[in-house]
């Protein structure tokens, strides 16, 4: 084994001969996130991997986990391209959890693309400018006469080629060359960006393979679940363990006494729920043991929680000025009295379940002090902490392999059902595969938290907004929030309008909540954008015409402007996706009839620009059907893989819409919501068609698991306004009075 | 006492109490994990087969009850290749993909009875399968495609 190091600074390259002749380069990279925690970093980590056999075939690293985001597909895309290979020699293999090899694999807050865009066409680069020169050197001719064309070295002159695989050995003695100097190639040449490549999954997928965390057995093992207490957190008095162990094929039944922290606010990952464990030879013996498992409980300090009692303390707490100051600027109390109009209005939004459809599961096998984990997870390192925590193991000892996952949208950040599956392993002394039910997974969900935003807005006579102000009543602590129910100064129209006014008021809250798909956003683009319609409506202007001017305002002092600062608005690049919007929907030519209209929404989230026109109508039991909604979108100069972008911006549109029929509430602490028929997602039967527009702009591209979604909401909600006049403020829809048909 | 089952064109014998439901049965005892569970009570159509070539839940009829000649996904095709799974392959119509074996059975169905459905057959067909990333639009596609692509031939 051979390898050549080539310091660049932060990142470097390495070059490894492999067995069979095959060559890797791997691009490694200082871990910055490492080194500045206290556990003594890794030695490098590896951004990419590359191998070429002898055949010429090229295997790529996917190194993220894939829950249908089409990271895997996506990623070596970059590197193919670079490369300069044909697609069809390309295979794809899924990298396990590895962070000191491949880096950061998680999975969460669109970074797939913005992360790897640079790097993992370098790496691609740099190894086509090593198989140059390993070619210019065995020819003798000068490099800059030698071209590369779809896995083959050229040298036109002499009519001499060689390909890829031929070259691999000899250019393991080239030392790479300094990334930042590699030339990339021009976009107008591309052959895979930018071009639709077919998900690397699909044949598998629709020959029912066995690639899910589902569908993994190892010999020997018991299948499992675990009945929790019906309240968050409650614990076991006593079970009838017992008798529940002489079930057929019942092995085992264990009572979970849990780790649960018992902070005021539950954090992001809580520790171990308590519980009863059943645990058989398959997995149907233990679900059908649970009909005769009783369980006395302590249901602990979650059990006087309900829906309405939150309600009627929002109302209370909306009467008072905001306990947490959160922005403010200009005198909004002021501004408000002496405005010509103003309008208010409360909005509120439900608490969410994620429902992704393989529910969540875990095979674990613990053996002599080592632990194998086969699971899905968005965050596979921060699992391994867990996992090392909760089983007092050293993270060395633990290996994770991931499996394919039926669905993420944040459900599977969190790693509880890998710890539980571990745990059980440790204590059976044999593999484990621990499968959730539907009804456990809706009713120990990390849920989307709820929220309840008081708005005032004040217009001048010429119908220009002079005030803005907003108190969202939240779940928490003081000034925390739980997880995920928290606001910041920088949500739109903030910093854009004047005399405005941002706080927060908490109530206690013990339930565990989450990230879910464009988290806040998922809700503040509801509540930001239709109350901005409910100003247009007021000052009798066009929402897009009130939009633009917002945007182009003078930014207040402590407003984000950087247009290099990808994190900050852009006001161009959302007028753009406006306007375009505009443009292909008909916007300014809408006709308005009585049971019919259109809405307008846009945001700007996870880097990402989206602009949404729906097009609505209702019948007369004000059911609404979505017909048609017009998406543009900006997430920079490229679309990597664009019949997967369509398809993720679908999804977005498609999601969105579910979560305006969806809710989770608490009666006595219980989720009052069991399966799917109560928290119903879109079927297709309800699904608009849907147009997809692109404006390429000057920026690196960015992803699209979050920003796609968020504007679909307001533009519905606006939507049925202009078709009936009423306004939604409460979601779900039947709160307000309607329902998709 | 052991049942036997017509499974994907074979006669399988499994030993398993007569109330346990299909999908189980497929899944951990003839190893065919293809068929999805998503909810256990019929609503999202995750573990749809064919019994008869009819659209089944699989997770709501007792093994038992079976009587029909059952085809899961493994069993549409040898390969892949029934022009169903050839076009949602081509069409890139999955995301995640978990529901998608229970799409394509579902879709297999309704092509069996309806050849060329409309916009207004597949909602009715397919409405019982839930998509959670939102492929509908693909899948529509996908449907009207396979159609015609049966069509020619």
């Amino acid at each position: 084994m051979n390898s050549i190091e080539n310091l660049d600074r932060r990142s470097f390259l390495k070059i490894t001969s492999l067995a069979g002749g095959a060559l890797a380069l791997g691009l490694y990279e200082w871990p910055r996130a490492f080194a500045q925690g206290s556990r003594k970093p890794p030695a490098f980590a590896s951004v990419a991997f590359v191998r070429i056999d002898p055949s010429g075939v090229v295997t790529l690293m996917a190194k993220n986990p894939e829950l249908g985001q089409g990271v895997k597909t996506m990623l070596p895309m970059l590197i193919a391209e670079e490369l300069d290979v044909d697609w069809k020699d390309v295979r794809i293999e899924q990298a396990g959890l590895d962070e000191e090899v491949f880096g950061q694999q998680t999975v969460g807050g669109s970074t797939a693309t913005p992360i790897n865009w640079d790097p993992l066409r370098r790496v691609g680069a740099a190894y086509r400018q090593m198989l140059i020169t390993a070619a210019a050197q065995t020819w003798g001719v000068p490099e800059s006469e030698c071209t590369t064309d779809r896995g083959k070295v050229l040298h036109t002159k002499s009519n001499r080629q060689a390909t890829y695989g031929e070259l691999a050995q000899k250019a393991a003695a080239v030392p790479p060359p300094e990334l930042k100097s590699v030339t990339l190639k021009n976009p107008k040449d591309y052959r895979i960006i930018g071009k639709s490549q077919l998900g690397v999954d699909n044949h598998a997928i629709v020959t029912g393979k066995p690639v899910f965390g589902i569908d993994f057995t190892l010999p020997g093992m018991l299948n499992a679940v675990i009945q929790k207490c019906p309240v968050f957190g409650g614990k076991v008095k006593s079970a009838n363990t017992e008798e529940v162990g002489k079930l057929p094929g019942v092995h085992q039944v264990l009572i979970i006494e849990g780790t649960l922290s018992t902070e005021p606010v539950a954090p992001w990952e809580p520790g171990m729920e308590p519980g009863v464990a059943i645990l058989a030879d398959t997995w149907w013996q233990a679900q059908s043991a649970r009909k005769s498992l009783k369980v006395e409980w302590d249901y602990g300090r979650g059990a006087s929680q309900s829906s309405g009692d939150y309600a009627k303390r929002t109302a209370e707490l909306l009467k008072s000025p905001p306990a947490n100051p959160i922005r403010s600027y200009g005198d909004s109390d002021a501004a408000l009295k002496s405005a010509a109009k103003v309008v208010e209005a409360v909005y509120a939004y439900p608490f969410l379940a994620h429902g992704t459809l393989e529910p969540q599961d875990t095979t674990a096998s613990y053996s002599g002090g080592k632990l194998e984990i086969w699971t899905g997870s968005q965050y596979p390192g921060a699992g391994r902490e867990l996992l090392a925590h909760a089983l007092g193991m050293d993270r060395a000892d633990i290996q994770i392999h991931l499996r394919r996952t039926g669905g993420g949208f944040g459900r599977r950040i969190t790693n509880e059902y890998a710890v539980e599956a571990a745990w059980l392993s440790k204590q059976v002394g044999k593999p484990v595969k621990l499968i959730w039910s539907r009804e456990d997974d809706f009713s120990h969900d990390t849920y989307r938290p709820g929220g309840t935003i008081g708005l005032k807005g004040g217009l001048d006579a010429g119908g220009k907004i002079v005030a803005w102000s907003q108190h969202l009543v939240t779940y928490g602590e003081g000034k925390k929030a739980v997880s995920n129910g928290d606001i910041g100064g920088d949500q739109f129209p903030a910093g854009r309008v004047a005399n405005y006014s941002l706080g927060t008021s908490t109530m206690p809250l013990w339930l565990r909540c989450g990230a879910l798909r464009a988290p806040g956003d998922n809700a503040f683009a509801f509540v930001h954008q239709s109350f901005l319609d409910e100003l247009a409506a007021a000052a009798g202007r066009d929402l897009l015409d009130l939009q633009l001017e917002i945007l182009d305002a003078t930014p207040e002092a402590g407003t984000k402007v950087d247009p290099n600062d990808r994190d900050a608005l852009n006001p161009e690049r959302m007028k753009g996706v406006l306007e375009l919007v505009a443009e292909k929907s008909g916007w300014r030519n809408r006709k308005k009839s009585p049971g019919r209209g259109m809405g307008l929404g846009a945001h700007f989230c996870h880097y990402g620009y989206f602009a949404m026109v729906a097009e609505v109508s209702v019948d007369g039991s004000n059911r609404v059907t979505v017909e048609h909604v017009w998406a543009a979108g900006d997430i920079g100069s490229q679309i990597i893989n664009p019949r997967a972008a369509e398809s993720l911006v679908n999804g977005g549109i498609i999601e969105g819409m579910s979560h305006m029929q969806q809710e989770i509430t608490l009666s006595d602490g219980h989720v009052d919501q069991t399966n799917y028929h109560q928290h119903p997602m879109l079927r297709i039967h309800q699904a608009p068609v849907i147009e997809v527009f692109w404006r390429k702009s000057d920026f690196a591209p960015t992803g699209l698991g979050e920003p796609a979604l968020p504007p679909i909401l307001p533009a519905v909600a606006n939507a049925i306004f202009a078709a009936t006049g009423k306004r939604v403020r409460t979601l779900p829809l039947k709160r307000s009075g309607f329902s998709f048909a | 006492m052991p049942l036997k089952l017509s499974v994907n064109g074979g006669v399988r014998t499994v030993d398993v109490p007569p109330d346990t439901p299909l999908l189980w049965v497929l899944r951990d005892v003839l190893d065919l994990k293809g068929t999805k569970y998503g909810c256990g009570i019929g609503v999202c159509g995750a573990c749809t087969v064919l019994v008869d070539g009819k659209a089944v839940r699989s997770c709501m009829i007792h093994a038992g009850s079976v009587t029909g000649a059952i085809t899961t996904i493994e069993g549409l095709s040898a390969d892949g290749s029934h022009p169903v799974q050839q076009v949602w392959e081509a069409l890139d119509v999955p995301q995640c993909g978990y529901c998608h074996p229970g799409q394509i059975l579902a879709a297999a169905a309704l092509l069996n009875r309806t050849p060329h459905p409309t916009d207004a057959d597949i909602d009715t067909a397919m409405n019982g399968n839930l998509c959670r990333c939102g492929t509908y639009p693909r899948i529509r596609q996908a449907i009207h495609q396979a159609a015609e692509a049966a069509h020619k031939g």
